[in-house]
């Protein structure tokens, strides 16, 4: 490989930032001054281009201290890291938290997505670009999803700098927008993750018992309230017993594919190939979908302790917390959590004395939905582009960095610790037969009380939005976000199990549950879902990356119009629509257009 | 004569096309089964010297049990795999493929797509006419080579003949993403400021002329291109030892471009600038 690198130069501020990461550069192979041992050794292959991996971190590092990331930038840390010019502009313009451009040192993520422009974030908008025009050194962008749903409408400054700055404002008016960009340290503490969780305290929580009762800061607090002791249940089981009582609980993975985490954790424990690494998949960008940012910032040990118990139970010794670049409160968190376990020995060389060695590196993703793809995800973490790979082989055979690996989302993972505390047996009385332990929804949109709800699988529809306090009028009912499908008002009977959903016609999906009133103008918000997958569409395959333009397309033509006038383009859709959930390579192509499919089917919407 | 490397011996996988049995070796595709069989499957993205990307999924076909189609280029045989190769619900979808395609870029260029078209009765412009389109104009920045984005269909085989697969000077990648998502070099330059060798294997390797040597875009712009004329003869690179063969299409007497044979067991198609552009002494008569 012969590197050809441009001329340009970085600023001492992006050299700073790269150096900050990666150490102060060796050589002039790597960007320093030549020396004159430079002239008699090289330094390269496969040792400095193993370090690919850490790209995606070069590129937050720069984009968190300059706002945007320069030629010249890109040129050091490809030096730096021995990657090709070319392919590392590709990654950087994969990601929408990214610019190649120059762009004020602030950036405003104002939402515009499903919950937030059922909450006027339109106006918002409006009011924000008004107030913070051409010269203001802030630029707003229109977000999707932010994952702060039950504040809709929500808004997220980040200003560059030393150390980089962040304000969240939601619910946001315009000042409150505007003051958080123009001012991100003085701008108001957010509200703490339990007012998220209208239940909070109730002593009949599982999954969220700790959420708004631990100190968040604080092992010592986490231990008090039964942290840790799942782990050493672990540890008294052994790698095989935990796997058995993961299988026995009937616990299925939580992101939306349902697939049994006991089978994964045994196909990847079995693997000969080494080493196995674990993956928490934390890139939760589902419109309408907050539940994982509430665990990790009200209760991040759970998580921390649930990454260990995965990694004993499969053999690995290295584990992953891929986090979505736009939950700053959650890294930080995570973050004094890591090092705070760290430090007491909960991880490292010597897990709790056991001779166990596990530790967890936080990887910030950088504003593309598509990583939360398994394999998307490993790409993006590798430091490639982050385009899902085809599938098989599947992970657990080749996964991160090409070898076994185990990948389960936060609210499964989290699942894991009352199924060793509390036993397979208790825990799989919990729910149906089938459907077995607590189950996370994200409620929002037209109720009195949105937020994480926590029930036992069984409960229904009607049930959840009762408990939310849903208000009159309702019209319809998204469940399991964009990738999901509607539901009519007088279908509130459909059980919340993975078997009740689908028998519905229907899925639970991620756990969304968001309630739309007469207010809402449907085709608005088909719009919006079909403009969020053009927007996503890594842009891999055909069917996906010209066929969720075709749809945006068409639904923009009968946005004002029903019946026979729009009986040509609902043929158009459904068409392709099949092509896309049958052709595309991975789960975005293949469900974005179920949510529209169900609104013409189950709601008529252009009827 | 082709010499043919004889790997291990490969066990034999027994499965069915169509409700016939087929057999072929472990590690083979469903395309290499089915082409072996005989069925004529469309495929844009697959290349002969390049591991499958499967990205334009024209070549998907049926297997039973798989909850979606399946991309026959990359998905290796397995034995008992039932594979229906012509279902309308795979016809339904190389058929969309084709329309999302023709209908956002220009395939004029492009072998076999007018059949195919034809025979998936697939008709482009249903979209209508505000359908979203590329529309660039071709980026003319070097005397060797043309890139023409308005025919790119996003295959990669050019990422991967200049990336770790063939070339390895890493000088193309895709960025942005989404129907956004481009070709490019570094910093979306022109040629000459980036990393490019002009070996012109990405240019072997383009399925539909969105990348085309200077030579043939300047004569289809003159309309003096003319494929009937032309003869092919097959050499021996004579500039070193490695023993490249060069292929030099020829017109009215004139080398109009050079590819190379893509079974050779030397090159693979692959060649580096003096080869592939080192012919103008050959036909310099003055």
């Amino acid at each position: 490989m012969d590197l050809h690198f441009g001329d340009s130069k970085p600023t001492d501020d992006e050299r700073a930032a790269v150096d900050a990461l990666l150490g102060p550069p060796e050589s002039s192979w790597e960007g320093a001054d030549r020396s004159d041992a430079d002239l008699r050794w090289a330094r390269g292959g496969r040792e400095a281009r193993d370090r690919r991996d850490l790209l995606l971190p070069g590129l937050h590092a720069i984009n968190d201290r300059v706002g945007w990331i320069s030629e010249g930038a890109l040129n050091y840390l490809c030096r730096r890291l021995t990657v090709p010019p070319s392919e590392a502009y590709g990654v950087a313009t994969f990601y929408a938290m990214f610019s190649v451009k120059p762009r004020p040192a602030t950036v405003l993520h104002v939402c515009t997505d499903l919950a937030c422009a059922a909450a006027g974030a339109s106006e918002l908008c409006a009011g924000v670009e008004a107030r913070l025009g051409l010269g203001s050194g802030v630029s707003v962008e229109r977000s999707p999803c932010l994952g702060l749903c039950e504040r809709a409408p929500a808004a997220l400054a980040i200003k560059a700098g030393d150390p980089v700055r962040t304000a969240v404002s939601a619910p946001a008016t315009v000042h409150d927008a505007v003051l958080a960009a123009s001012a991100p340290d003085s701008a108001p503490e957010e509200p703490p993750a339990a007012m998220a969780v209208p239940q909070a305290g109730d002593p009949a929580l599982t999954l969220l018992r700790r959420v708004g009762v631990v100190d968040p800061g604080s092992l010592d607090d986490y231990r008090a309230h039964g942290g840790y002791t799942a782990l050493r249940r672990a540890f008294e089981l052994g790698p095989a017993g935990v796997i058995r009582e993961v299988t026995d609980s009937g616990l299925v993975g939580r992101g939306g594919a349902a697939f049994p985490t006991g089978r994964k954790w045994q196909a990847t424990a079995s693997q000969p190939d080494h080493p196995h690494y674990v993956v928490c998949n934390a890139d939760e960008s589902e419109p309408g979908t907050f539940k994982d940012r509430v665990i990790m910032e009200g209760d991040p040990y759970a998580l921390v302790e649930a990454m260990t118990i995965a990694a004993y139970a499969t053999g690995a010794h290295k584990g992953y917390l891929y986090l979505r670049g736009e939950y700053p409160r959650a890294l930080h968190r995570l973050e004094h959590a890591l090092a705070q376990a760290r430090a007491r020995g909960l991880l490292g060389d010597d897990v709790l004395g056991q001779g166990y060695a596990f530790d967890i590196e936080i990887r910030r993703g950088a504003g593309a939905y598509i990583c939360g793809e398994e394999t998307a995800l490993f790409n993006s973490i590798e430091g490639y582009r982050g385009e899902p790979r085809s599938k098989p082989p599947f992970p657990v055979e080749k996964g991160l960095f090409g070898k076994p690996t185990v990948e389960n989302n936060v609210e499964t993972l989290v699942n894991v610790l009352p199924i060793l505390t509390m036993g397979a047996p208790a825990y799989a009385a919990t729910g149906t037969a089938k459907s077995t332990g607590p189950k996370l929804f994200c409620v929002s949109g037209s109720v009195a009380r949105p937020g994480i709800y926590e029930l036992p699988f069984g409960a229904t529809l009607g049930d959840l939005l009762e408990l939310a306090g849903v208000r009159e009028r309702l019209r319809a009912v998204l469940l399991g976000g964009a990738a999901g499908g509607f539901v009519r008002p007088d279908e509130l009977d459909i059980p919340l199990t993975f078997e009740g959903t689908r028998e519905a016609g229907t899925t639970l999906g991620s756990g969304v549950v968001m309630a739309f009133d007469d207010t809402v103008p449907l085709p608005r918000l088909l719009l919006r879902i079909a403009e969020f997958f053009r927007d996503e569409s890594c842009g891999q395959c055909v069917p996906c990356r010209v066929g969720t333009v075709r749809q945006e397309e068409a639904l923009h033509r009968i946005v004002a119009r029903t019946g026979a006038a729009a009986a040509d383009d609902i043929a158009l859709l459904r068409e392709v629509g099949r092509a896309m959930r049958d052709a595309s390579i991975c789960g975005l192509g293949q469900t974005a257009w179920n949510a529209v499919e169900s609104a013409i089917d189950r709601l008529g919407a252009y009827e | 004569m082709t010499v043919v490397p004889l790997g291990i011996p490969r066990r034999l996988l027994e499965f069915t096309i169509d409700g016939e049995p087929v057999r072929t070796t472990e590690g083979s595709t469903i395309l290499d089964a089915c082409r072996a069989a005989g069925k004529d499957i469309p495929t844009l993205c697959q290349g002969d010297t390049l591991t499958p990307k499967n990205a334009c999924r024209v070549c998907v076909v049926e297997v039973e049990g798989s909850r979606t189609l399946v991309p026959a280029c990359s998905r290796k045989a397995e034995s008992g795999m039932e594979v229906k190769t012509d279902t309308e619900r795979a016809r339904h979808s190389r058929k969309i493929v084709l329309e999302l395609l023709a209908s956002s870029v220009d395939m004029s260029t492009t072998p076999q797509v007018a059949e195919w078209i034809k025979e998936y009765e697939a008709k482009p412009d249903r979209f209508g006419p505000g359908a979203a389109r590329l529309n660039e104009e071709p980026k003319i920045d070097n005397d060797l080579y043309v890139r023409d984005y308005d025919k790119c269909i996003l295959c990669y085989k050019c990422v991967d003949a200049c990336g770790d697969q063939w070339q390895n000077t890493f000088a193309i990648s895709v960025t942005g993403r989404g129907f956004d998502a481009r070709i490019a070099v570094e910093q979306d330059a022109p040629l000459t400021d980036s990393a490019c060798v002009y070996c012109g294997n990405c240019i072997e390797v383009c399925p539909t002329g969105a990348l085309s040597f200077k030579s043939e875009f300047d004569m289809r712009a003159a309309s003096t291109w003319d494929e009937s004329a032309q003869t092919e003869t097959t050499t021996v690179c004579a500039y070193c030892g490695v023993g490249c063969n060069l292929t030099l299409h020829v017109q009215d007497n004139e080398i109009v471009k050079v590819t190379s044979p893509h079974d050779n067991p030397v090159t693979h198609g692959n060649l580096c600038i003096k080869g592939r552009f080192g012919y103008q002494h050959v036909q310099n008569r003055d």
